[in-house]
C-alpha cells in the first residue's frame, strides 16, 4: 500500500501553508472568471432604460457638482489653463475605480455564502472578477474623459495649460496598482467582516471619508499650502500619489516623483499580499463562522 | 488483484462550536493564539463531545465528525446513510472542499465534483444558455467542454424552446431540469451527490436516477451518494456507510447497511413506553414495538414483521369482561386500522400478561404511525387509554411507489389482483 501513496492528485487536510495560492488551479478556472465578469457586466443594468449609459452619467454628474462647489464656490485652484471640470473628472474616474474595487470585493464572503456553501472553486476568482469588471467600467469612463479632453483641447481655448506628459505610458501601471490596492484591502475587510461585522458599517462611510483624504477634488499642493500640519495624512495616502500621478500624466498638473511611486507600488503590493494571505486563511473555514 | 483506491479518508474529524458566535469568540481567539505561540496544542481541540443533539452537552464544542476512515475504489457507488445530524452533510462539505476538516485528511486520485444543490449560481436575469455556461464553469467545467456538450444538455433538460429566455421567466421545474442537465453532464472522476434527486416531478426523477445509474454503470465513474431514500440507495449503491453521531458505525454491503440503519437504536426512544405509576388492580404496564427477534425497534422496512407488544396487569374482576385494543393512526391523524380482543378468550385468571400482536406484513405503506391503546370494560369502565403511546416508522425500502415523493397513496398496500388481457379493436 505504501508505494501507492505518492500518486495522490491532491489532499484535503487542515494544515495549510501561509500562501496557498494555487495558480495552476486559478488558471484552470479562467473561464469561470471571464463568465463572472460577463455576468457582472450584463446583469447590472438589466431592465434599466439608460442601461450602460449609467457608466457615463455617474462620473459626469459628480464632476459637474464638484466643479460647481469646490472650484466655482470654494475657489480651489486646479492649475493654470486646466479646466476644473477635466481636473475633477480625472480624479473621480480614478477614485471610482479604486472605490468600486474596494467595496465590491469587501463583501465577497457575505454576498456569496450561498454559492461558497455549495460548491468549491478557488474563492479568489470572485474578487478578481470584481476587479476585472470594474476595469471594463473604468475603460469606458476613461473614454469619456478622453472625449472631454479632446473637446476642451480642440474646440475651446480653455485647456491651454493642459498637455499630456510622456510618462503617460505608465498609466497601465497606475491602474494595476489601484486595482491590487483595492483588491487587497477588500479581501482583508471581507475576511474580517465574517467574524466582526462592525467593519461593514465602517467601510461604507470610511470610504467616503477616505475620498476627502485622497486629493480627488483638490491638488495636493493646495492642501499642503493651506493645512501644512496635517498634509502628511494626504501625502502618505497611496491613492493621492496615484491620482496626482494620473493628472500629471494626462493633464500635466500634479505631484509626480519616483520615490513616491516606488512607495505606492510597495504599499500596494504589501497590502495585496497581506489580503491574499488573510483571504486564504479565511476561505477554508468561513462557512462555519459566517 | 490490487485494489485501485481512488479516495482515501483518514481519521477525518470536524469540530463545531455551538451557541452564538459573537461574544466570547475574541477571547477564544486570543487564547488559541496564545497557546499557538507557546507551541502548545489548541486548547479547544481537546474538548468536545459526540454530536448527540437530543442530550444537553457539557461542552460548547461538538464533533460533527469524529475519526472517519474509509476507502473508495474506482468505479464504486458508495451510499452514505444516517439520520439527520449524523454528519452526512458535514462529510459532503469536506469532500467537496466547501469547508476544511479540523483534523485528518482526504486523499484523492481524481477530480471531485460535488452536487450539493442543483443550479448553484444561476442568475435569474441571464438566459438559459448563459446560465448553462456559468453553472457549468462553477461546477468545474471549461468553456470548451460545455460548448461541446451544449446540445446534449439542452436536449436532456427539455427546455430547448426557452433556452434564450432569462431564467426568471422559467417555471421552477424548468429551472431544476436545466440545472440538473448541466450537473448530469459533468465529467469528474468522483461525483459527490447530495439528495438532489428529491426535486422535480416523477418523470424527471426517473430520468435523474436513470442518469445516475448510467454514470456509475457504463462510464465506470465513482459516485458518493448521500440520501434518506433507502430505495434509491439500494438500487444505486454497491456499498454503504452508516454514520451515527459523527462516527462510522457500519460499512459494508448496501442491503446489510440499510438493515443496520433501520435497526439502529437511535429511533427507538419512542418505541417503548413504561407506565411508571400503574394502578394497583389492572393497568397497562408497558407498550413496545418489536421486530421479529423481539428487539425493541421503531423503524421497519416495508416487508418486515412488525410486532406490537403490550404488558398488562389483569385483576380477577376484569378477566371476564375486559377488552384490550389498539388503533393505528398516521401522521395526519387518520385512523388506519384498529384491532381489539376480549380478554376471556385468551386468559382465565388474574396476573401479568404479555400480548404480542403481529401486524400483517407488507401492508402499511412507508410513513410514520402512532399507536393508541385502550384497556377497558366496554361501555362500562375505562381502565387506561394511552394516546400516541408509541410510534414507529416504516422506511421506504423499495415499494412500487418509491419513485414518487410527496404523493399521498393512503396508508395501506392491499394485495389487489390485477389481470390484463390483450384486446383487438
Amino acid at each position: 500500500m505504501a508505494n501507492k501513496n505518492d500518486n495522490w492528485l491532491y489532499t484535503i487536510s487542515p494544515k495549510q501553508k501561509l500562501i496557498d495560492l494555487n495558480l495552476k488551479e486559478i488558471w484552470y478556472y479562467k473561464d469561470l472568471l471571464l463568465l463572472f465578469v460577463k455576468r457582472n457586466v450584463i446583469t447590472v443594468y438589466k431592465q434599466t432604460i439608460l442601461g450602460p449609459l449609467w457608466y457615463f452619467i455617474q462620473p459626469l454628474f459628480t464632476s459637474v457638482i464638484f466643479t460647481l462647489i469646490f472650484n466655482n464656490m470654494a475657489n480651489i485652484p486646479t492649475g493654470d489653463g486646466v479646466p476644473s471640470f477635466l481636473f475633477n473628472l480625472a480624479g473621480i474616474t480614478c477614485w471610482n475605480y479604486f472605490k468600486e474595487c474596494l467595496t465590491g470585493t469587501s463583501n465577497t464572503f457575505s454576498q456569496n455564502q450561498g454559492l461558497f456553501g455549495k460548491v468549491y472553486f478557488p474563492r479568489v476568482i470572485v474578487p478578481l472578477s470584481v476587479v476585472l469588471t470594474n476595469l471594463v467600467k473604468y475603460g469606458i469612463q476613461i473614454l469619456v474623459f478622453i472625449g472631454f479632453y479632446i473637446y476642451y483641447a480642440f474646440f475651446t481655448d480653455k485647456a491651454g495649460g493642459a498637455s499630456p506628459k510622456s510618462a503617460i505610458i505608465f498609466i497601465p501601471m497606475l491602474i494595476f496598482f489601484m486595482g491590487i490596492l483595492g483588491l487587497g484591502l477588500g479581501m482583508i475587510i471581507s475576511s474580517m467582516t465574517i467574524k466582526y461585522r462592525d467593519l461593514k458599517f465602517l467601510i461604507s462611510f470610511g470610504v467616503q471619508l477616505l475620498m476627502y483624504g485622497s486629493a480627488v477634488m483638490y491638488p495636493l499642493s493646495f492642501f499642503k499650502e493651506k493645512l501644512p500640519n496635517i498634509s502628511w495624512v494626504v501625502e502618505y495616502n497611496p491613492m493621492t500619489t496615484i491620482i496626482e500621478a494620473f493628472r500629471y500624466m494626462t493633464l500635466g498638473v500634479g505631484d509626480y516623483s519616483l520615490p513616491k511611486m516606488v512607495y505606492t507600488a510597495l504599499f500596494s503590493i504589501v497590502v495585496f499580499l497581506l489580503g491574499l494571505i488573510i483571504f486564504n486563511k479565511t476561505e477554508k473555514s468561513f462557512i462555519d463562522t459566517i | 488483484m490490487e485494489k485501485d483506491i481512488i479516495l482515501k479518508v483518514e481519521n477525518l474529524s470536524k469540530q463545531y462550536r455551538l451557541g452564538l458566535v459573537g461574544t466570547g469568540t475574541l477571547g477564544h481567539d486570543l487564547n488559541r493564539w496564545w497557546s499557538k505561540i507557546r507551541g502548545k496544542e489548541d486548547p479547544y481541540l481537546k474538548i468536545g463531545e459526540s454530536n448527540d443533539r437530543s442530550r444537553k452537552g457539557e461542552s460548547e464544542y461538538v464533533w460533527a465528525l469524529k475519526d472517519i476512515n474509509f476507502d473508495v475504489e474506482r468505479g464504486e457507488v458508495v451510499g452514505i446513510i444516517g439520520k439527520n445530524g449524523a454528519g452526512k452533510s458535514t462529510l459532503l462539505k469536506i469532500l467537496s472542499k466547501v469547508t476544511g476538516p479540523t483534523t485528518g485528511e482526504i486523499k484523492t486520485k481524481g477530480r471531485i465534483a460535488s452536487l450539493l444543490e442543483v443550479g448553484t449560481g444561476f442568475h435569474p436575469e441571464m438566459t438559459g444558455k448563459e446560465n448553462v455556461f456559468l453553472n457549468g464553469a462553477i461546477l468545474g467545467m471549461t468553456k470548451k467542454e460545455i460548448q461541446s456538450k451544449l446540445k446534449e444538455i439542452v436536449e436532456f433538460s427539455g427546455c430547448e424552446r426557452y433556452i434564450d429566455t432569462p431564467v426568471k421567466r422559467y417555471s421552477s421545474g424548468m429551472t431544476v431540469r436545466l440545472a440538473f442537465a448541466v450537473a448530469a453532464h459533468l465529467d469528474p472522476d468522483i461525483l459527490v451527490v447530495d439528495e438532489v434527486l428529491a426535486v422535480g416531478d416523477a418523470e424527471f426523477q426517473k430520468k435523474a436516477i436513470g442518469k445516475m445509474q448510467d454514470i456509475s454503470n457504463s462510464q465506470g465513474r465513482t459516485v458518493l451518494f448521500v440520501s434518506h431514500n433507502m430505495a434509491a440507495v439500494k438500487s444505486l449503491c454497491t456499498r454503504a456507510i452508516v454514520l451515527q453521531h459523527g462516527k462510522t458505525v457500519f460499512e459494508g454491503e448496501t442491503h446489510k447497511a440499510v438493515d443496520f440503519y433501520l435497526k439502529s437504536d437511535e429511533a427507538n426512544t419512542q418505541a417503548h413506553y413504561i407506565n411508571k405509576k400503574p394502578n394497583k388492580s389492572s393497568d397497562i404496564l408497558e407498550v413496545s414495538m418489536r421486530d421479529d427477534q423481539n428487539n425493541i425497534c421503531g423503524l421497519f422496512g416495508f416487508e418486515e414483521q412488525i410486532i406490537l407488544q403490550v404488558k398488562l396487569k389483569v385483576s380477577q374482576d376484569i378477566v371476564e369482561y375486559g377488552s384490550v385494543g389498539f388503533r393505528i393512526r398516521d401522521q395526519f391523524e387518520r385512523v388506519v386500522f384498529s384491532s381489539e380482543i376480549d380478554l376471556h378468550q385468551f386468559i382465565k385468571k388474574d396476573g401479568n400478561y404479555i400480548a404480542n400482536v403481529k401486524f400483517p406484513k407488507a401492508v402499511l405503506l412507508p410513513s410514520e404511525y402512532r399507536v393508541i391503546i385502550g384497556y377497558h370494560v366496554p361501555n362500562k369502565e375505562k381502565i387506561r387509554s394511552l394516546f400516541d403511546v408509541v410510534d414507529f416508522k416504516i422506511e421506504e425500502t423499495g415499494t412500487i411507489f418509491h419513485k414518487y415523493q410527496g404523493v399521498d397513496f393512503g396508508c395501506v398496500m392491499l394485495d389487489c389482483k390485477w389481470s390484463m388481457n390483450s384486446v383487438k379493436n
